[in-house]
């Protein structure tokens, strides 16, 4: 699904990932774990294709192919998903309406017939209700004057209905008080199949322990200095980050 | 591609309705004075009256200057380099039906989306296309008849409604009002003109489509609309021209009076030539639009400006009865190396005298858009409210955006309220849509219109989704 070798990137001509390397298999949950700073963002944004992140050297594969080659939308179409650490307001702009667009560009790309009005709203109003968002939410301007929590669970309502193939969920769980993120998990789970990838960007170990991820990777200074299974997240929350200051994967 | 990169391509587009139409015409040689004036009256066979009236605006607009308030800058117009009348040769025998008129002119309307025989037409509009100096068709007029509605070429109610003319041509408008104002008013040509009597609601949407096709003509036409009391009316106006590399002059006039109790609604579209991506050619739009509001009653001005070189409009409301009513929603685009300058103005007389503006302004590419809005509250005008929202978007950041609002409040009891606020499209809203596999262009012509809503929901149906279009059309990119 997702290969990334040896990835460089920068951030405004500043080095961030310095020599990442990454192999997610289809079905797999991934955990990417690490202090602030240690270029968790910027590992996503790479791979979505935000302006400003640039590859230096080394790749990301998706699929086999390089998504350096690809403009974000392309990226999406291909089925990836990032549901944002911070969601943007986009005024006047309906969520279902946003939806509708986002829906008719992807299905077209997958070659599949987009869904009718009809459809789409049955199913936008299930998804809502998956992660505990009034249906109201899908009139109102996407996350115009929605509250952190809302704008999160807006996120994995997208998410729901445009089921991607790679979803990366840039700490989705930060903000959300202990209900919210049992919903917010709920969700996720119910996405997980066996052709379906979903990487979890966090800065806690608590969300993992709602969706249990297939590996744990520990992220410092742009590198990945630390992978195991899901035992390792509890050693984190035990010693903290500075246990592996120093470490080497 | 950077984001950047792709807004600047997308806020370069080709302009739809750029087509010439081939007639023959009888257009007089270029060059302003009162042969010309005489020139005009005749052919249109106007009463001594007109003429003098004519005459009278000219020798007041020899002595005027042109305004230089305004926030927008081109060389000086040379006023003897315009042609002040030109008509399709079809047009001198006075065509009596359709089925007379050119096929070439209905041709043209065809192409702009405005088939002009009845049964082929949007139900329930009636149109008055006009064509560089004259009318070339009025629909629906035997319909809007049996309820007394009145709707033809200014030209000709100047001979059938001489009286209704008389008093109030001008009356809203003076001709020495302003610069472009007394110059219309020296050279006017058709326009249209409306009656609503007492008590009656329009029973359809009247429109007005005006198309500059010559050469160095400009455009003088002038719109006068009567709503007698307690009537009703909603009223559409569109304007495109021939994409040319020199640019063209229209001076309209519009006067709306609004007896007590009547409502009129009106609404444009505007999309004007709006020069290339260097800033050559286009229309200079120099529009004068004013309403007066007996008691009780309302005006409403939506504008969705997208088009000309240069804008310069105020549509206002002069609210001289008690508790009348007057609106302003407009939506003004510039890209490349336009120019806006528009806005309102509120004039506040009566009591409990009530006005909203809601304007939102959109710049990209080189362009300058100002808002330039005055709310005046006189002595006598007791417990009167305005509310104003001025919202500017950016898109790219060569453009300019700005905001002159003037409130005078003479009286203590007035109730003001002003918002204004600035945004970008971002980068970060940008990416959000492209993320969800939507195309840039689509991204930014929804940002668009999400940023417009407000004032595009206070357009007729029809309207709002020709509007709507034309944002996409006017930002919708890769022909670069
Ligand atoms: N747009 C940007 N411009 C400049 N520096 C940035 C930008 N985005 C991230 N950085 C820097 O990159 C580093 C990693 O940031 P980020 O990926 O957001 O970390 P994390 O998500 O792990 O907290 C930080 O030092 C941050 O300041
Ligand atoms: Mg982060």
């Amino acid at each position: 699904m997702l290969e990334v070798k040896d990835l460089h990137a920068s951030v405004a001509g500043k080095d961030i990932l310095k020599g990442l390397s990454l192999h997610i298999k289809p079905g797999e949950v991934h955990a990417i774990m690490g202090p602030n700073g240690s270029g968790k963002s910027t590992l996503s944004n790479v791979l979505a294709g935000r302006d400003g992140y640039e590859i230096t050297s080394g790749e990301a594969l998706f699929n086999g192919v390089s998504v350096a080659d690809m403009l974000p939308e392309e990226r999406a179409r291909a089925g990836i998903f990032l549901a944002f650490q911070y969601p943007v307001e986009i005024p006047g702009v309906s969520n279902m309406e946003f939806l509708k667009s986002s829906m008719e560009a992807i299905y077209t790309a997958r070659g599949q017939e987009p869904l009718d009005a009809v459809t789409l709203l049955r199913k936008a109003r299930e998804v809502c209700k998956l992660v505990d968002l009034d249906q109201q939410f899908l009139k109102r301007g996407v996350n115009e004057g929605f509250s952190g929590g809302e704008k999160k669970r807006n996120e994995i309502m997208q998410m729901l209905l445009l089921e991607p193939r790679l979803a990366l969920l840039d700490e989705t769980d930060s903000g959300l008080d202990i209900d919210a993120l049992q919903v917010v998990a709920k969700g996720v789970n119910s996405l997980r199949s066996p052709e379906r990838s979903i990487v979890l960007v966090t800065h806690y170990q608590r969300l993992l322990d709602y969706i249990v991820p297939d590996f744990v990777h520990v992220l410092a200074g742009g590198r990945i200095i630390k992978s195991g299974g899901k035992e390792l997240a509890h050693e984190l929350e035990d010693k903290g980050y500075s246990w592996l200051e120093g470490h080497d994967a | 591609m950077s984001n950047q990169a792709e807004l600047d391509k997308l806020v370069r587009s080709e302009y739809s309705a750029g087509f010439t139409t081939s007639v023959e015409s009888d257009t007089l040689p270029p060059g302003l004075n009162e042969g010309v004036i005489r020139f005009i009256s005749e052919k249109k066979g106007e009463p001594d009256w007109v003429l003098e009236w004519r005459l009278a605006a000219y020798k007041k607009w020899l002595e005027m200057k042109t305004p230089t308030w305004a926030h927008i800058h081109h060389p000086p117009i040379d006023f003897n380099e315009v042609s002040y009348y030109s008509a399709p040769r079809s047009m001198a025998d006075k065509p009596q039906s359709l089925d007379e008129v050119d096929p070439e002119l209905l041709r043209t309307y065809e192409k702009l989306g405005i088939p002009l025989h009845e049964q082929e037409m949007l139900a329930g509009v009636a149109v008055d296309a006009v064509f560089d100096s004259v009318s070339v068709a009025t629909t629906f007029r035997s319909k809007l008849k049996e309820s007394g509605v009145i709707f033809c070429p200014l030209s000709e109610a100047v001979h059938e409604y001489p009286e209704l003319i008389k008093k109030y041509l001008g009356s809203v408008v003076p001709q020495g009002d302003n610069y472009y104002a007394a110059l219309n008013s020296a050279v006017f040509s058709d326009g249209s003109f409306v009656y609503i009597p007492k008590g009656v609601r329009c029973p359809m949407e009247l429109s007005t489509y005006f198309r500059i096709n010559e050469a160095k003509t400009g455009q003088f036409e002038r719109t006068l609309i009567i709503a007698d009391e307690g009537s009703h009316v909603s009223y559409l106006e569109g304007c495109t021209a021939p994409q040319r590399d020199e640019n063209q002059l229209h001076a309209a006039v519009v006067e709306l009076i609004a007896l007590p109790g009547a409502t009129i609604k009106y609404s444009t579209v505007q999309n004007w030539y709006p020069g290339d991506a260097e800033g050559r050619g286009g229309i200079y739009n120099f529009v004068t639009k004013r309403g007066v509001c007996h008691d009780n009653a309302k005006i409403s001005w939506t504008q969705v400006e997208t088009g000309s070189a240069i804008t310069w409009k105020y549509p206002s409301v002069i609210l001289r009865g008690d508790n009348s009513i007057g609106e302003f929603y407009s939506v003004a685009l510039t890209r490349n190396r336009q120019q806006a300058d528009t806005g309102t103005k509120m004039i506040h007389l009566g009591k409990n005298t009530k006005s909203t503006i809601i304007s939102k302004g959109i710049s990209a590419g080189r362009s300058e858009n100002a808002y330039r809005g005055l709310v005046r509250i006189s002595p006598r005008a007791e417990n009167a409210r305005n509310f104003t929202q001025c919202d500017s978007l950016l898109i790219g950041d060569q453009c300019g955006a700005h905001t002159f609002p003037y409130i005078e409040s003479r009286n203590p009891s007035a109730t003001l309220e002003h918002e204004a606020t600035t945004s970008k499209v971002s980068d970060d809203q940008l990416f959000l849509c492209r993320q969800r596999g939507i195309d840039p262009e689509k991204a930014v012509s929804m940002i668009v219109n999400g940023f417009c809503k407000e004032v595009f929901k206070e357009l007729p149906m029809e309207f709002a989704v020709e509007a709507g279009k034309l944002l996409e059309v006017s930002l919708e990119g890769s022909v670069g």
